[in-house]
């Protein structure tokens, strides 16, 4: 703007001057020439003080960046080669930035996130053991000091529990009952309508729900007009009250992996105090308020709550930030991710300082000839920290291309049950640090190679030729250390990844109890058609006979609880024990069909099956587990022992001993579990049909469809699953990092091969002389080869050794992570050796051979 | 070609130009130097190339005013006017000036 201005005041001085003497009698031609000649020589506009240290001017700087990319254009091989480096550095470190950011950074997307408390009744357990019953809370509520409110979901809502039906096809949906003050609490304003009033939350109120904003999307067109409308589920008109904003995602908070679509009233009332253990709760502390003060302020009022009302179940009260319990498994993954990545990005910046001290070390010349035409050492250490500062920006491109298509990659992944991991993208915020990552890695890499740049420049100018000259010490000295560095990260990924890869597989070969193979599952619920006992009776026995009759069908059974899903816990009765007033112990409860054990391959180690004739009318009966029946009558046979007060019945006799099941996930061991026949006790939540087959899935699903069709005339709304996805969805966090952790430790490995091969080349070139008069003098192209070899396998175990001291302090920082797997894993640390040498044998063996092959002469 | 002696000393450059604008007011860069020419009675020739970057660099100190406008023959130039900044810088160049000139005399006469 300034010289243009500059330029456009020059031209007009000329002008004036050329028409005043084109006035006074000169042609035009003479008048522009003498007016040119009068103007004089410009002076520089601003003389340099001379006080003023000589610092690199922006025009400089411009000059710089035109040069690196002049001179990379002849070099493009060497350009792409580095850019792609970069890229793929700074994209993974972007990508994980941006996870870590979602997943523990972040705030909440709720109001003021920090206020807001987890409340489980304890901290560990199934989800019973979590859980209070509602009449704590209505008491803990009433008491509170440290709180404004407390709000709370039910905790045994069912996933796929509500059908809506109407316009459009019959559709399975997921709802959670929440309390009447649930979305105040959280801070969440309804985009639409309102949120529960009294009269819906009371017990058999009126019938309302508040739409997801997805739901409202897929199957309303997003018209705002649905709110004051009724929609049907289960047979029944709900009240359309509200429905919620975009931002509020439910399942990614409490229920990773999951989808839900609407939210219906609970009741506080007595009535739903009775089915026990049943709220999760979430409070807003008070602005202020320590979470320590509500913790302490809970706890008294649960140890109150809980000796003065010996009906209840017992009330514990923990309080967490909910931060905590949304992080909380994934906090040491991520930072294991975090520590890896920045690995990585270090291998990465190790890497180009070498490539470009290659690139310096040949341009010896260039240095002479611009160190001898006036450049000063300033000026050629700016040059190639521009060359870096562009490599990296270049690379930032890349990488923020990449990082893009990772976190949107990574926020799709519906499979992997990781709170906030839908949540994952690429902000502003990741952006910067992508950016900001680039330009110092930039200086980094870009800083050996400038240091060097003007000793180098004379060495060049002292020496006419040094094609006979070896590498300097302190040089050599540089990049072997920066090789090594790239060897000694790469061994701690490797470690981390094998350890965490080994854990993985341990997992999938533990022994689950049941066999995921072969079998599947689709929920087959009555529907409001079918209300009495017997009604519901036949209609179990009339789904299972129609899939039992389906070809290629082995055992068909149904259960109220899935692997890895929904799981609740009774308190247990034994007849004969000590204390027949209290539980001796709790157990995890399923209530199941006849054939339930056949098709989920469960083993019955005693006694007999259920069968169809194990009816209200008859004797009651239990199947327990190993684990039970040893807790229970460690001396004694359990067959045909006696359980009291189970499921309302005053005495329910055993009948059969099961092996025990990995319900919870397969890294936890299964705890007392307790089989009740589905006809004889009815407090069944939901009904999955579970089908053993050889038949492939896919061709499954439609016969099933089919048959069932009669019976269910939804069920083309129901998900047809295998068992094994189950599975793979409980251990997707797991696989997530392994996968993760496993592919940076591959890129390590292939960025130290290259690095290592760089270095190794590069020497053997410089000392192809050398070499030459070696071999005339008589040694032997082998004795070539192994000086090389035994050169570079001496610098892998430097590496090897510093590695190993680094990876035994992370498999100590990882070792919550590991299952079944010590954090000194021989095996492990053995194979990543044998890796780390093997690939360091070939990066040298390649130059080796080369260089064997040199001619003497 | 040897240096003519009436190049506008080092340094004077300045104050002419606060001067010619403090009693001028609004000009553009031509017509100042042909102002100074005229009114030293061609003693003083300014060299056109020197006075530009010098209206600039006391622009961009703030001792003048530039826009842009039109010439009495509407042809587009950058006008000029002096700033209560430059007012300022004005008397400290004179006071200067006639130091100067009261030292160089003081020396003429003794030699």
């Amino acid at each position: 703007m300034k010289n243009k201005d500059l330029d456009r005041e020059k031209q007009f001085h000329l002008e004036e001057r050329a028409a005043e003497l084109e006035a006074a009698g000169y042609s035009p031609e003479d008048a522009q020439a003498e007016a040119r000649r009068r103007f004089g020589t410009p002076k520089p506009m601003a003389p340099p003080e001379p006080k003023r240290r000589p610092t690199m001017t922006f025009d400089q700087f411009v000059q710089d960046v035109r040069f690196t990319l002049r001179s990379l254009r002849r070099n493009a091989a060497f350009a792409i080669f580095a850019t792609l480096i970069a890229g793929l550095g700074i994209g993974a470190t972007t990508t994980v930035f941006s996870v870590a950011h979602a997943l523990i950074l972040r705030p909440l997307p709720f109001a003021e996130p920090d206020r807001l408390v987890w409340m489980p009744n304890r901290d560990t357990g199934g989800l019973s053991a979590q859980t209070t019953q509602v009449a704590h809370m209505l008491d803990l509520r009433a008491r509170t000091q440290t709180m404004t409110g407390i709000g709370g979901f039910f905790a045994f809502y069912g996933v796929g529990d509500q059908v809506l039906t109407g316009a459009g096809d019959a559709e399975r949906l997921s709802g959670v009952p929440v309390t009447d003050n649930f979305f105040d609490v959280l801070g969440v304003r309804p985009a639409y309508g309102r949120t529960f009033n009294a009269d819906e939350t009371r017990w058999q109120g009126s019938p309302a729900v508040i739409l997801s904003d997805g739901l409202w999307r897929r199957r309303f067109a997003a018209d705002p007009g649905v709110v004051g409308r009724r929609i049907t589920l289960n047979d029944d008109p709900y009240l359309v009250v509200g429905i919620l904003p975009a931002e509020f995602d439910f399942a990614t908070v409490f229920a990773p992996g999951n989808r839900f679509d609407l939210f219906l009233p609970f009741p506080l009332a007595p009535e739903t105090s009775r089915w026990g253990n049943t709220m999760s709760m979430v409070g807003r502390l008070k602005p202020g308020v320590p979470v320590a003060a509500a913790q302490a302020e809970v706890r008294a009022i649960a140890e109150e709550l809980t000796r003065s009302h010996t009906d209840r179940n017992s009330f514990v009260g923990v309080v967490k930030p909910l931060t905590e319990k949304v992080a909380g498994g994934m906090r040491t993954a991520v930072w294991v991710l975090t520590g890896a990545v920045a690995a990585v990005m270090l291998i990465v910046c190790a890497n180009l300082s070498n490539l470009l001290l290659a690139r310096t070390a040949s341009r010896q010349r260039e240095m002479a000839i611009r160190m001898a035409m006036g450049a000063g050492r300033r000026r050629l250490v700016a040059q190639m920290l521009t060359e870096g500062l562009v490599l990296a920006l270049g690379g930032a491109a890349v990488g923020v291309g990449l990082a893009w298509v990772g976190t949107a990659a990574l926020a799709q992944q519906n499979a992997v049950s990781i709170a906030m991991l839908s949540s994952v993208r690429l902000d502003p915020v990741a952006l910067g640090f992508g950016l900001g990552l680039a330009v110092l890695t930039g200086i980094l890499f870009g800083l050996a190679p400038a240091l060097q740049a003007p000793d180098l420049a004379l060495h060049g100018t002292l020496k006419d030729s040094s094609r006979g000259a070896t590498e300097g010490r302190e040089r050599r000295y540089v990049r072997s250390a920066l090789v090594v560095a790239e060897i000694t990260f790469a061994c701690v990924l490797l470690v981390g990844a094998g350890l965490l890869v080994r854990s993985f597989m341990r997992v999938l070969d533990v022994p689950l109890g049941f066999d995921p193979v072969r079998a599947s599952t689709i929920r087959v619920d009555p529907d409001g058609r079918i209300t009495t006992p017997e009604q519901t009776d036949a209609y179990y026995n009339d789904v299972l006979t129609a899939a039992r009759a389906i070809p290629g069908i082995q055992a068909a059974g149904i259960t109220d609880a899935l692997p890895f899903g929904r799981n609740r816990t009774w308190g247990i009765w034994a007849q004969g024990q000590a204390d027949e007033r209290g539980p001796v112990t709790s157990a995890y409860i399923r209530i199941v069909s006849d054939g339930y054990f056949a098709a989920m391959g469960v083993p019955l180690l005693a006694g007999r099956d259920f069968s169809s004739l194990d009816l209200s009318t008859t004797e009651r009966v239990a199947i327990v587990n190993r684990t039970l029946a040893q807790r229970i009558w460690p001396n004694s046979d359990p067959l045909g022992q006696t359980l009291v007060k189970l499921c309302g019945q005053a005495a329910t006799r055993v009948i059969g001993v099961a092996g025990d099941v990995r319900h919870l996930s397969p890294e936890q061991p299964s705890g007392g579990e307790l089989y009740l026949p589905m006809r004889q006790c009815r407090q069944v939540s939901s009904a999955d049909l579970v089908l053993r087959s050889d038949l492939p899935a896919a061709q499954l699903a439609a016969t099933v469809r089919s048959s069932l069709r009669p019976l269910i005339p939804s069920i083309g709304g129901n998900e047809f699953r295998g068992v094994q996805q189950l599975l793979d969805k409980s251990v997707s966090p797991r696989r997530f990092l392994v996968w993760l952790l496993g592919g940076f430790a591959v890129f390590a490995v292939v960025l130290a091969s290259i690095g290592t091969y760089a270095l190794i080349s590069y020497s053997v070139n410089q000392r192809t002389r050398e070499i030459g008069i070696r071999m005339a003098l008589g040694a032997s192209a082998r004795e070539v080869q192994l000086g090389i070899i035994r050169q570079t396998l001496a610098l892998a175990a430097i590496g090897l050794v510093l590695g190993t001291a680094g990876a035994w302090a992370l498999a100590r920082a990882i070792r919550g992570l590991l299952f079944d797997v010590t954090p000194g894993d021989p095996w492990t640390f053995a194979a990543m050796a044998g890796v780390l040498l093997a690939v360091a044998a070939v990066a040298g063996y390649v130059p080796a051979r080369r260089a064997s092959s040199t001619d003497p002469l | 070609m040897p240096r003519q002696k009436n190049d506008i000393l080092q340094g004077t450059l300045v104050l002419l130009v606060l001067r010619t604008l403090a009693d001028q007011g609004r000009m553009h860069g031509y017509a100042i130097t042909s102002h100074i020419q005229y009114v030293s009675a061609d003693l003083l020739r300014v060299e056109e190339g020197s006075v530009c970057p010098a209206l600039h660099r006391m622009t961009e100190d703030g001792w003048l005013r530039a826009e842009w406008g039109l010439t009495d023959r509407n042809r587009e130039a950058r006008f000029y006017t002096i700033t209560t900044a430059g007012r300022r810088q004005l008397a400290e160049e004179e006071a200067s000036w006639t130091r100067l000139r009261t030292g160089v005399q003081r020396v003429l006469r003794r030699a």
